[in-house]
């Protein structure tokens, strides 16, 4: 067999540790961004947000593209979308969705075990007891989140309320839609 | 007499990642003394102080056989006053030593424990936290590899 052929053959059969390496290097920002902020994790999880908005507003563009789904009748109908397409097209998972609040404008999503961001790690938290406490690892996924909604006129706020890398029991997401944005006209054009 | 083991992981600059004090859960004694704890190691106060000096006084060892051998587990090196030495390098020359004082020859299942230390060593170079030579202080580590010492040893 040609060496070419083995290649594409490895490639095929092996998506798994392509999905590792996406582990390996998202973990690699992540500690480094902590090593360049000299641990100032509030930083960290600001920049994380920020890699993710600026990655959410490109990739909703591919999202719509990929699955030509229309608008959205309510928010309910978008956090369906958002776990049974977005998060199972990109991440290949399921998250589940709890715990609405009354007015249906906020829920819980939850992060199904493992978690493709942090398989392997371990936050070093008997030397760092800070770093249990402040950092959001995962932080990049409420950016992307935000940054995608936004481009569908859905001003939203997204956080994270536990980790289970940080001990807790669950890893859950707050989605919270503070208002939906008006299509507007760019300013100068009529 | 209950075999004891003590289990150590030497860095690249000799400096020392991990170490563990541990007893067969297999051979248990047969009479046992009056504090026995299974797991616990039974070494004398004397030998316990010296067991570090012994691991590190087999580096030289293992750094000779390196060259001599491609193999990873370099089984057992050297003795000393009835305490066999077992050795291991990974490919990024990180040294597992045990050190036990049974007397017979336990290289197959050490060399199994050792496999599988490896794995478990190389998952946790994959913390990207984690840096060669730091110290491995994960609870977690500290667990697996003590059921992996219940399993084999």
């Amino acid at each position: 067999m040609s060496k070419k052929n083995t290649g594409d053959d490895i490639w095929k059969n092996n998506v798994e540790k392509i999905v590792k390496l996406f582990t390996l290097t998202y973990g690699s920002v992540v500690s480094q961004l902590c090593r360049d902020f000299q641990n100032n994790y509030y930083e960290v999880n600001q920049q994380l947000d920020k890699m993710g908005y600026n990655i959410g507003l490109r990739l909703i563009e591919e999202f719509l593209a990929k699955t030509g789904i229309k608008r959205c009748q309510s928010f309910k109908e978008t956090a369906d979308i958002i776990t049974k397409l977005g998060f199972k097209i990109f991440l290949n998972i399921q998250p589940t969705i709890e715990n609405w609040s009354n007015d249906g404008k906020s829920c819980s999503l939850i992060i199904p075990e493992p978690n493709p961001l942090t398989e392997f790690v371990e936050l070093p938290i008997t030397s760092d007891s800070k770093i249990g406490k402040e950092l959001w690892y995962s932080q990049i996924l409420c950016g992307v989140l935000r940054g995608a909604l936004q481009m569908v006129q859905l001003d939203c706020d997204v956080n994270f309320i536990k980790d289970v890398l940080r001990g807790d029991d669950r890893t859950e997401m707050r989605l919270k839609l503070n208002k939906i944005l008006k299509d507007e006209v760019p300013a100068g054009e009529d | 007499m209950s075999n004891s083991y003590y289990f150590t992981i030497i860095g690249t600059k000799d400096n020392p990642l991990y170490e563990l004090e541990f007893s067969s859960f297999k051979n248990i004694p047969t009479t046992l003394p009056s504090n026995y704890i299974p797991g616990k190691s039974q070494f004398s106060q004397s030998t316990k102080e010296l067991l570090p000096f012994i691991a590190n006084s087999s580096l030289d060892i293992i750094e000779d056989l390196q060259f001599s051998t491609n193999l990873l587990n370099l089984g057992k090196i050297d003795q000393f006053y009835g305490l066999n030495i077992n050795g291991y390098i990974t490919q990024g020359s990180i040294k597992f030593i045990i050190c036990y004082d049974s007397t017979k020859d336990e290289s197959n299942s050490i060399k199994q424990f050792f496999q599988e230390i490896n794995e478990l060593y190389s998952k946790v170079l994959l913390n990207p936290f984690y840096n060669v030579n730091d110290a491995i202080i994960s609870p977690d580590f500290d667990l697996k590899v003590k059921q992996l010492a219940r399993k084999y040893l």
